[in-house]
């Protein structure tokens, strides 16, 4: 184990989107069972320190590689693009529009005569959008050319969006119930 | 974090909010967002045949300061010319809102916004 290596080294799995879950959780469990605190407890304040890092990346790992939106962003991040903490980017002014509109249709959800079924309406919809983006950056992440990392820098930008948009969906449901 | 008054001010009572009929020609629109933080923000001026901005509308889906920021800016360019308005920086709206460095970049989005207004308003009357 070494902190220096990428998430996906750290783990032993191959630096691709597609993966899978069921072994990334047996490695995490492993790899947990190596760092155990108390096997280290017999040994130097140094060691010790070290193992607490190591813990600390393994649980940062484990967080990033499983979520499908953070796992997207670091992939980039290996390839030198922050979407995370970029400030400004051109983002295709239709999508922009719709992203606007299903805001309004969030905002509005509380008075529709149906607000839970607007809202799973929505939820729906976001899934549905987001599914192709995980798909489309699939696709792009794995073609070599300077093209297809843009369109898949692009796809994770959108996903962003939708990410806000569910986390206010789910804010408005559960303020429903 | 604490926000400075006058962004409290514009995000409790928003000048301007609304939409206008983008299909009009003598309305421009200005859609911009920031992935970052997933904001997303309408802008829209309304010119008149002198090319001066008679009234100005906007609609943001984001934090305190990013709602404060393009209020503002509705309310500034209410009278200007096209030029005028295309001139005015984020750091005067980072300013006049006291934004601390991490809130920089909603003031960047407002700028951005009318920007793309004026284009759009440009490009509709075919200058």
């Amino acid at each position: 184990m070494d902190i220096k290596q990428n998430y996906f080294e750290f783990y032993g799995l191959p630096e691709a989107y597609e993966l899978d879950l069921g072994q990334l959780a047996d490695r995490h469990l492993e790899l947990q069972k190596q760092l155990h605190p108390d096997r280290f407890a017999h040994l130097s304040d140094q060691e010790r320190r070290m193992s607490a890092q190591y813990t600390a990346y393994l649980n940062e790992g484990y967080a990033t590689l499983r979520s499908p939106l953070l796992r997207a962003q670091y992939l980039l991040k290996l390839r030198g693009i922050d979407t995370h903490n970029e400030s400004s980017a051109q983002i295709d002014p239709m999508f922009l529009m719709q992203q606007m509109e299903l805001r309004e249709r969030v905002e509005e959800a509380p008075q529709h005569t149906d607000p839970d079924g607007e809202l799973a309406a929505l939820d729906q919809e976001v899934a549905q959008a987001m599914a192709e983006l995980q798909a489309e950056f699939r696709r792009m992440i794995g073609e070599p050319s300077q093209e297809a990392l843009d369109a898949a820098a692009s796809a994770v930008r959108k996903m962003q969006f939708l990410d806000k948009l569910s986390r206010e969906i789910e804010r408005l449901e559960d303020e429903l119930y | 974090m604490a926000y400075s008054e006058k962004v409290i001010d514009h995000y409790e009572n928003p000048r301007n909010v609304g939409k206008m009929d983008a299909g009009d020609t003598s309305v421009g629109t200005g859609m911009v967002g920031a992935p970052a933080c997933g904001d997303v923000m309408r802008l829209q001026i309304k010119v008149g045949n002198n090319g001066v901005i008679e009234d100005a509308k906007f609609k943001t889906y984001g934090c305190g300061s990013a709602i404060a920021s393009s209020s503002l800016v509705t309310e500034w360019v209410k009278g200007m010319t096209l030029d005028q308005a295309a001139d005015l920086k984020n750091t005067q709206i980072a300013d006049e809102l006291a934004l601390p460095p991490v809130k920089i970049h909603c003031s960047v989005l407002a700028e951005d916004a009318i920007k793309a207004a004026i284009e759009d308003y440009r490009k509709k009357q075919g200058s």
